[in-house]
């Protein structure tokens, strides 16, 4: 189906629904917390709402992707709930849609974590671990600074380059488009903190953990 | 780049922050929300919450504790004391905190660092050591478990490299014979399992003033500090102590 197609059907879902309108659904599969994602979202103003099946993200009009735990596990949980297709049907219709931590790995090709698995496969690249060779801590815990390559991305609105923002993982991705590199950060080496590609957006950092930098993002893709 | 992390830790029982804090600007200084608020507002990187009785009656006060700050306060938060299984893990993280510290029990029972480690991902899992310096011996240091009462017969350099192992993000390092002292933190121990491991070490006990903090960050090679009594009875503010240390050359978030 083509892509403007599938809009008017959404739309036309919309009007005729107006009660099945969710502002902005999180994805709910399984994976942990989303209480922290959920509290920050409403905070900003945000109407927000846990869905678990394609329904629920297909009346979506906003869209967010968290994550904790394994590459794979993720992978199985959402195809397990029959949401592999509808998240990408979501992010092809152009509406604005947010990936956090695994959520923004998620979205790539394939990752070192679990070796064989197909990612959402959104974005060209792939996900890397932090190398062994480099004299580093990892997980890398904590508040790195962001290096703006695209200033002018909606999401970093009132934001300065150079922020502090909350980090907690061991991989990384590695988007094989250098126009999708929205922020990036220093740990041993330069990496993609942050990629930005139409109304899709996906962060390693957790805005939700980020005090007001991170709630100003927030409040950035409500506010879209 | 990574800053260091400067922790505020509070002390729970009962769902009473124990000692009591001295924030003239709350109205109550002993409800470890309005702590954790306070430390929000200052700019703290993570915060601590230490359940010190951790009986079963104090859990859902403990488990309340965390969804009200999970609630008001947008940071990182960990939780710890009393943890004995995944299923506490799993409590404390839909609770909202995003670390869980687990320290008797894992010595136990290992497998549970993996367990926790595969269910819920490493990034979660702080392992919690307390270490007291065996008389005579040069550098060596004895793990103690049960709040720092039984000796666990495990060398912490030792443990350290097996809790790696075994999947924990993260260590947190208390020396027993600083703590409470205020004359400083172990430099020695926190250097010896900070180039043991390739996983984060937050050093804790003996923060008594600024040099201190600096001092096992710097030479102590930690990646993070815990502090209690410094903050809470108002003797310094999470800016001052940042601003010292950058103005040491320490790189932190202001």
């Amino acid at each position: 189906m083509r892509s403007w197609m599938r809009l008017i059907l959404n739309l036309e879902f919309w009007i005729l629904n107006p009660e099945s309108m969710i502002m902005i659904a999180l994805v709910d599969y399984g994976m942990g917390n989303l209480r922290s994602v959920e509290k920050a979202l409403q905070r900003v103003g945000g109407k927000v709402r846990a869905v678990r099946d394609a329904g629920g993200v297909a009346a979506a009009q906003r869209l967010v992707l968290p994550g904790v735990g394994a590459f794979g596990d993720c992978m199985k949980n959402l195809a397990a709930q029959g949401l592999v297709e509808s998240i990408r049907d979501f992010v092809r219709s152009g509406r604005p849609f947010l990936g956090i931590c695994l959520g923004y790995q998620l979205l790539f090709e394939e990752s070192e974590e679990t070796a064989g698995c197909a990612g959402l496969g959104l974005l060209p690249g792939n996900v890397i671990r932090f190398p062994a060779g480099l004299p580093l801590k990892v997980p890398q815990i904590g508040w790195n600074n962001l290096r703006f390559r695209r200033p002018d991305c909606p999401l970093l609105r009132g934001v300065p380059d150079g922020s502090h923002v909350y980090f907690v993982h061991s991989y990384f991705p590695c988007p094989a488009e250098a126009s999708d590199v929205c922020t990036e950060t220093d740990y041993g080496m330069p990496f993609a903190s942050m990629v930005w590609r139409g109304r899709m957006f996906a962060c390693q950092f957790h805005p939700e953990k980020s005090q007001d930098v991170g709630l100003k993002m927030l409040e950035n893709f409500v506010q879209l | 780049m990574l800053t260091k992390r400067i922790i505020p830790c509070l002390d729970v029982t009962n769902g009473r922050v124990v000692k009591g804090t001295k924030f003239l600007e709350l109205r109550d200084a002993g409800d470890p929300v309005a702590c954790a608020e306070e430390y929000n507002r200052q700019g703290a990187d993570e915060l601590v919450f230490l359940d010190i009785t951790a009986s079963s009656d104090n859990r859902r006060t403990m488990v309340d504790v965390v969804e009200r700050t999970a609630d008001c306060c947008f940071m990182p938060v960990t939780v710890g004391g009393g943890i004995r299984s995944t299923g506490d893990f799993r409590i404390m993280l839909n609770a909202g905190a995003d670390k869980v510290s687990v320290n008797t029990a894992a010595i136990f029972h290992p497998g549970l660092i993996k367990e926790a480690a595969i269910r819920f991902g490493s990034q979660c899992v702080v392992v919690a050591i307390d270490a007291k310096r065996v008389p005579g011996a040069d550098g060596r240091w004895e793990v103690y478990t049960h709040g720092g009462r039984k000796p666990a017969n495990l060398d912490a350099v030792e443990w350290a490299k097996k809790i790696e192992s075994l999947g924990g993000g993260e260590i947190l390092l208390t020396s027993m014979d600083a703590d409470g002292t205020k004359a400083g933190y172990d430099i020695e121990l926190t250097r010896a399992v900070s180039e043991a491991v390739r996983i984060p070490v937050i050093a804790s006990g003996g923060a008594g003033e600024l040099a201190h903090l600096c001092r096992v960050l710097d030479e102590g090679k930690a990646d993070a500090v815990l502090a209690a009594s410094i903050f809470h009875f108002g003797q310094y503010k999470v800016a001052d102590v940042k601003r010292h240390l950058q103005a040491q050359g320490i790189p932190v978030r202001l």
